[in-house]
């Protein structure tokens, strides 16, 4: 086809509007408010500015939007070395043990704040029993602070009433930008409802940060951000793979619909080398809603079985065994989802979790109030955090007390933050680990000044919501050392003129040509952003180990859907967007296409199945620790628009 | 459907330039039709369901229709979130009704203090190289290594 060219010959040209800042923070979620709440600290008395730039508003954006039932990351009793050793075998061997070492000594301090700030967080009351945060402060419980006692779910985890936890979150960070508003006397440092597309290079250093450049989805206008560093706090991917849900249920993703690979795209567009992008993350989750299974099974000690009763991690441990050996003791949660699905294929299905039996058995020691207490609780964890599931069960009249519940593997998610560690590769903090691990500045990536956090850091997955704002805290303190450090303002090539006709391409392709059709969905000038997503999640789903392959892919599968792929980025330039809202989806898109494309290449590099259960390599089935107890990274060339993928040493930091 | 919008109940938030629920969508998904001064869901294929708009709506015109590709008709999840605590109430398909009351918050909504308490020291810039957060540093905190 023709290439496309944009002279705005058929929409307006927008409004341009430049913002100088020294630091930019790209988000609006977890990590990005904590980034913003300790740059303001350091940067504020210095006169230093801090702008965030978020494509939702900040009350609600990130992964934690709807609320959260629990934090899953919170030391307090435990220590950092064991925590260690749990993420490092949840993830299969592999992890950068600097990384997480360091997130167990500074996140406790941001689970204080929230707490400070206003999270009810449960207490144990003085019968052991739970008490929830109203009850607790009406109980005069400390906090935690203080030494008040958590409920555990686990050993890491501990139950929150969280309705409003972003709310709250997000209202210390915008309180932040505020002082550091003031302090700097700039107009505005908070944009809203601005999508970044991309970061901009220096113009005679292409390994440094000197911007990043949008939209608006609200004003016809263009957004360039000049900096001296940036963040990426964009989230993780989801719906790059077809989902299960086949029609409107698309939208009920386990992970928020709205992270879309832009964090992995951006960052590897910017030159910033990537990690274990191959990692991603399987859900087994309550089926179709997708609720959490953790405080069922960690909080009320529910099992799952097959149809025949069967409890799958026992009667499939020796054939796990044959492939996996010593990762199949001491059992993570890909090999779990491994077992589960050995029995599926082998007919026994369905799984079910046995909420039933679970509550029956903790009322046998409960008076009918604790026991409506309880069922309270059950019900609070999805409607903290997955309303759809409590839908899902009140559409089946299926009460949690009386029916077990189906569960299911979900399609896969790429994500840094939770029980995976696909990324971005960046910095250690540098008082410990090997030198390789540390280039200056704790969180940077190996792009200079860009900095990543939450989802966006590979190779150091359970940090979840907690330990993402403590990332995005550490970077954000120390994008503050790097402004010190580099004083001068960077400068990129681009005009503004250039980027404008860049971004808007899609509106003025769609304009131009809708007309020569009676129904603009249907145009051979044009792909709409929603086919390609489509496209994009066939391909993926069929040859990269998908669900309709029960996760299994191989050399051959990933060449052949690879040559697709190819095809599919050669189109993606032919979108078509009829306004600003599809404008949005054209480029979530293209974030998509980039982070789903660096998951395809990373999977062919690795000749061994590292994560059963989350995909296998058919290949090569089993785990190869001689060849392939290492990091596997890759950088991207933006004009070429090729990966080149390597391998990078794992150090052992902790011994076992 | 997603979320939907009770036309009766939706009054556009009376002709301000963007609606609550445009507001606070985190997909933007919602949108004011500016002809009828009515709000709706202009992509529920894209809607996970989140209830921020649902939540957020003056006049509780917005509720949810559970996924049809999935899920039978007839049942609802309503909340009505207020101040410090939420209420829910869950209608299943055959009419049973169950309802819950969570807390949401200790504090009063816009008024969470960045410098009462452990927040009221002193940064010290020349540490900025040292581990630990500003509070941290503060309060003496030991940074322990493996």
């Amino acid at each position: 086809m023709e290439p496309k060219v944009n002279n705005f010959e058929h929409i307006e040209k927008p409004e341009i509007i430049v913002v100088e800042t020294d630091i930019l923070i790209i988000g609006g979620g977890m990590a990005a408010c904590g980034a913003a709440y300790e740059a303001d600290k350091w940067a504020s008395p210095q006169g230093l500015k801090v702008t965030m730039v978020d494509k939702a508003a900040v009350d609600r954006s990130g992964a934690v939007a709807m609320g959260l039932s629990a934090i899953n990351t919170y030391v307090g009793e435990n220590n950092a070395a064991d925590f260690v050793k749990y993420v490092r075998q949840d993830l299969m061997g592999i992890t950068r043990e600097d990384l997480v070492y360091d997130l167990a000594r500074w996140v406790d301090d941001s689970v204080h704040l929230f707490e400070d700030w206003g999270l009810p967080v449960w207490k144990k009351g003085d019968d052991n029993e739970s008490l929830d945060g109203h009850q607790a402060a009406k109980a005069g419980k400390p906090s935690l602070r203080e030494g008040g006692k958590p409920v555990r779910s686990g050993k890491w985890q501990i139950m929150i009433n969280g309705e409003s936890y972003k709310v709250i979150v997000g209202e210390a960070g915008k309180a932040a930008l505020e002082a550091n508003r003031v302090a700097t006397g700039v107009e505005q440092n908070l944009f809203e409802r601005v999508f970044i597309i991309k970061v901009l290079n220096d113009k005679d250093d292409p390994t440094k940060v000197a911007g990043a450049v949008g939209f608006s989805v609200r004003d016809h206008a263009l957004y360039v951000f000049k900096c001296k560093s940036a963040l990426l706090g964009c989230g993780g991917c989801v719906n790059f793979f077809r989902g299960r849900a086949t029609a409107e249920g698309q939208g009920r993703a386990w992970f928020p619909v709205w992270n879309s690979g832009s964090n992995y795209a951006m960052g590897a567009e910017a030159g910033a080398e990537l990690v274990l992008m191959e990692n991603r993350f399987v859900p087994a989750r309550f089926k179709d809603g997708y609720g959490p299974v953790g405080a069922w099974f960690l909080l009320f000690k529910a099992k799952a079985t097959n149809a025949l009763g069967e409890d799958y991690c026992e009667t499939n441990a020796d054939e796990a065994r044959k492939y996996y050996g010593k990762y199949v003791d001491n059992i993570g949660t890909c090999m779990r989802n491994h077992m589960m699905i050995i029995d599926m294929k082998a007919g026994k299905g369905p799984i079910k979790i046995h909420t039933d039996v679970a509550l029956a058995t903790l009322g046998e020691t409960m008076d009918k109030k604790a026991m409506k207490h309880l069922e309270s609780e059950a019900w609070e964890d999805f409607l903290d955090m997955s309303i759809s599931q409590a839908g899902v069960w009140a559409a089946n009249n299926m009460a949690p007390e009386k029916v077990p519940s189906e569960l299911m593997p979900s399609e896969p998610y790429m994500l840094g933050s939770h029980a995976g560690c696909a990324g971005l590769w960046v910095s250690g903090p540098g008082d410990f680990g090997p030198a390789e691990y540390f280039w200056g500045y704790n969180r940077m990536t190996t792009v200079k000044g860009m900095f990543s956090a939450g989802d966006g850091v590979g190779a150091s997955g359970h940090k979840f919501s907690s330990g993402s704002h403590a990332e995005g805290r550490v970077a954000g303190k120390m994008m503050v050392a790097y402004c010190m450090d580099n004083p001068e303002m960077p400068e990129f090539a681009e005009t503004a003129d250039e980027l404008a006709a860049e971004v808007f391409l899609p509106m003025e392709t769609y304009a131009k040509f809708s007309g020569y059709t009676t129904d603009p969905d249907i145009n051979p000038e044009y792909i709409r952003p929603a086919m390609v997503q489509q496209r994009l999640q066939k391909i993926m789903d069929e040859y990269a180990g998908g669900t309709s392959t029960y996760y299994m892919t191989s050399k051959t599968m990933l060449e052949e859907g690879l040559t697709y792929l190819q095809m599919l980025k050669e189109d993606e330039v032919h979108m078509g967007a009829a306004d600003l809202h599809e404008l949005l989806r054209a480029w979530e898109n293209h974030h998509r296409i980039v982070a789903a494309e660096a998951h395809a290449q990373h999977i062919l590099f690795r000749e061994e199945t590292r994560y059963p259960g989350y995909y296998y390599r058919g290949d090569f089935l089993a785990i190869d620790d001689e060849n392939w107890k290492c990091f596997t990274n890759s950088t991207y060339d933006k004009n070429t628009r090729e990966f080149k993928v390597f391998k990078r040493d794992y150090h052992e930091i902790i011994p076992e | 459907m997603p979320s939907f919008v009770i036309t009766e109940k939706c009054d556009g938030c009376k002709g301000q330039d963007k609606t609550a629920c445009m507001y606070i969508c985190p997909h933007d998904l919602m949108k004011l039709n500016t002809d009828t001064m009515k709000a709706w869901n202009q992509e529920p294929v894209q809607c996970w369901e989140c209830y921020n708009c649902v939540k957020i709506c003056p006049q509780q015109a917005i509720e949810v229709r559970c996924y049809a590709d999935f899920a039978p008709l007839g049942a609802a999840c309503i909340p009505m979130r207020g101040t410090d605590t939420i209420m829910w109430t869950v209608k299943f398909r055959d009419g049973m009704i169950k309802r819950f009351k969570f807390p949401i918050r200790t504090t009063e909504e816009g008024t969470l203090s960045i410098t009462d308490g452990v927040q009221a020291v002193a940064v010290d810039v020349s540490k900025i190289k040292e581990q630990g957060f500003y509070t941290q540093q503060a309060a003496g905190e030991t940074f322990v290594t493996p």
